[in-house]
């Protein structure tokens, strides 16, 4: 691993991502129009949305690092897989703490089990018992296996929870609907929005690969150490 | 028959195993000595294909440990013996012998069970066995498809005399079937006695080996207090 | 193979049969929460059959719970599993002994707490029963596949069997809620045919989670 190489695309990221955020921020409050039912409440919607999007990208990522280190066995897939999982959380948590802040004003409850919402949270809690796992497994190659099966198995829920949970609601319908579809006037700022996200997202995993990597690199040279001894 | 190439076990930031290499061919006997947490069992484990190397190559007569073909002519007795409380010998073997594909009938397994000195008591729960019979009707267990590798950890500790007799008795047995041992053992005398090999693992890797007939007990036991002291 | 499954399952069985450890813990949980359940819900006396559904099923949930707990504790004494694992066959037969073994174990306890329900909530059902039954099997089989593999996976962490609740829950949430609306369709109304989509959504799950279990469990096996 070319380390100056990593540096420069990692400076590079955060010079993006600082201009970015400035962006995504002038489109969200200023840039993109003012909704006619909530008002500028809304506009949380194009960090809320965004943060989810790109959460579920992590998790993705996790699921296809978790099974190509069960193929390969190589630890820096597990390290990759841990990296996505942790960044994927924050998304998420990110998501359920905008979440309750959106619904309060607008539906007059801190929470709606409206189907985004409540599978956003099964999909937090899945991946939390991902962290669980790994948390309570001491030797490393067994950790990596137990949560790379664990991670497979979460990622396949994920698509089965939300159909459950769509069909529930629409079982029991309550009055506070998601809002879908989009005005092309916010589209803009949505999609800035997101390419920053995704960019945040990238970055984040980048450094907390790095972290994981260096972890790693740390067991290998204390091993190397007890030897000697 | 085995072929053992740099292997390397770790747990975190301890090795078990590093680097160790070791070959052995058909119809030896060989007894691991090593101080407790050398690597004697990480390397029977691995071999039985309980444990995956971290690192290295092994191959049992071409096959990988743990794959069916190896499993097929491996047997690994440890001092857990992987036998269920609640079931009597008799259910315990006729259940892998099921599982082994073996057409034994209960008047067979009984012979077994016999064989190893439990002769009458086949169909008590081995709940009520002492330490010393159960670890006998693991032997029985865990040879039962007369396997052509057998792999003992420590197999003497906790046997009575009985059972150690009867143990010797067999692994001679095994020896003029040209079956292949490698029996971890603490009992320097026992081990010289039985084996054809004598190999020391220290830190990991192999730091003796010997033919048994090159040295006299005393020799090798100079030696082996010399590696374990110096380190 | 089958006949080699059949033997794992068979010794289950027998060991259950002899020392009825599991089971009884299951039925005596289970029909704890169907009372803790009725003190909790006082308030609805009057119109508890809406409320059973989701009773029954956590009192399944937790039930079958603690039967997968025992499924791997009792193979973690004398490292029975080491003996299981020498044996030249496919490992997926262990994962399809046991999973059969907890469903049976877990079925079995959840006719015992549906017919105490009945008593204890007065409810009268009969031509609902057969219907309900296929829900309770297509249940119980989707939270076993499941199950058996996370089972084998918290027995071998630190936190052992407490981890499995932890870690199960939120995977099975969607036999959860599909079963409690089957149940709650069966017992409640509207008609059957609403029956089609959580019947198909928890044979899905069964047979997706059936499939990636028995794939995946020697990894989980091995050290």
């Amino acid at each position: 691993m070319d380390m100056t190489k990593q540096k420069k695309i990692d400076a590079l990221l955060l010079g993006i991502l600082l201009i970015g955020m400035i962006l995504a921020l002038y489109m969200a409050f200023l840039g993109a129009p003012r909704e006619r039912t909530m008002g500028d409440l809304q506009r949380i919607f194009y960090f809320h949305v965004p943060c989810g999007i790109v959460g579920l990208l992590a998790f993705a990522l996790n699921f296809v690092a978790s099974v190509i280190y069960l193929i390969k066995k190589d630890r820096k897939w597990d390290s990759l897989a841990l990296s996505a999982a942790e960044v994927g959380v924050m998304f998420f948590t990110i998501v359920l703490v905008t979440g309750p802040i959106w619904a309060k004003p607008v539906w007059f409850v801190w929470w709606t089990w409206s189907p985004r919402l409540t599978s956003s949270l099964v999909l937090w809690l899945l991946y939390l018992a991902y962290m669980l796992v790994r948390g309570y497994v001491p030797d490393p190659e067994r950790r990596a296996v137990m949560s790379a099966v664990f991670g497979v198995v979460a990622f396949l829920d994920a698509p089965i929870v939300w159909f459950s949970i769509r069909w529930w609601r629409d079982m029991h319908p309550s009055a506070m609907i998601d809002r879908g579809g989009l005005d092309p006037a916010m589209v803009p700022a949505f999609l800035t929005c997101s390419l920053v996200f995704l960019v945040l997202l990238v970055y984040m995993i980048r450094r907390r690969l790095f972290l994981e990597s260096a972890r790693v690199e740390l067991e290998r040279l204390e091993r190397a150490a007890n030897l000697v001894r | 028959m085995i072929e053992v190439q740099g292997l390397a076990k770790y747990f975190g930031r301890f090795s078990a195993l590093h680097d160790l290499q070791l070959d052995v061919s058909e119809g030896q006997f060989i007894a691991l000595f090593g101080r407790n947490g050398a690597g004697k069992t990480t390397l029977l484990r691995i071999l039985a294909g309980l444990s995956r190397p971290s690192a290295g190559s092994v191959t049992i007569r071409g096959f990988r440990p743990g794959s069916q073909d190896a499993r097929g002519f491996t047997g690994y007795l440890s001092h857990n013996t992987a036998l269920y409380l609640d079931l009597t010998a008799l259910e315990n073997l006729r259940f892998y012998a099921r599982l082994l594909d073996l057409a034994c009938s209960d008047g067979d397994l009984e012979t077994r069970i016999s064989g190893v000195g439990l002769a009458g008591r086949a169909r008590e729960p081995v709940r009520n066995y002492s330490r010393g019979m159960q670890q006998r009707l693991a032997i029985a267990r865990a040879f039962l498809h007369d396997p052509a590798l057998l792999l003992l950890d420590e197999p003497f500790t906790g046997l009575d005399r009985e059972g150690t007799e009867l143990l010797t008795n067999y692994l001679d047995e095994a020896r003029s079937h040209g079956r292949t041992c490698l029996m971890a053992i603490h009992d320097a005398p026992l081990g010289y006695a039985l084996a054809d090999r004598l190999v020391v693992i220290e830190k990991g890797m192999v730091a003796l080996d010997l033919e048994r007939k090159a040295s006299t007990l005393e020799e090798f036991q100079g030696r082996y207090r010399d590696l374990t002291e110096e380190c | 193979m089958a006949g080699k499954v059949w033997a794992v399952l068979r010794k289950d069985l027998l060991i259950e049969l002899r020392t009825k450890d599991s089971l009884n813990a299951m039925l005596f949980f289970g029909i704890v929460v169907l009372v803790v359940f009725n003190f909790a819900l006082e308030s609805l006396r009057d119109s508890i059959r809406t409320a059973v559904p989701g009773v029954l099923w956590v009192s399944f949930v937790f039930s079958g719970t603690l039967g997968l707990n025992r499924m791997f504790a009792s193979e973690k004494e004398n490292s029975c599993l080491q003996g299981l694992l020498m044996v030249p066959m496919d490992r997926g037969v262990v994962y399809l002994g046991k999973m059969l073994a907890a469903a049976i174990f877990m079925f079995i306890a959840e006719i015992v707490i549906f017919v105490c329900s009945l008593i204890f909530f007065n409810l009268t059902v009969w031509s609902e029963i057969p219907w309900l039954i296929l829900v309770f099997s297509i249940g119980t089989l989707g939270f076993t596949a499941v199950g058996t593999l996370l089972s084998a996976i918290s027995v071998n962490t630190r936190m052992r069997e407490v981890l499995l609740p932890l870690i199960l829950f939120p995977v099975v949430l969607p036999i959860l809620v599909n079963a409690v609306e089957a149940t709650n369709i069966i017992l409640n109304g509207p008609d059957y045919r609403a029956l089609k989509l959580p019947l198909a959504i928890m044979t899905s799950f069964t047979v997706i989670f059936g499939t990636v279990s028995y794939l995946m469990f020697d990894f989980v096996l091995e050290d």
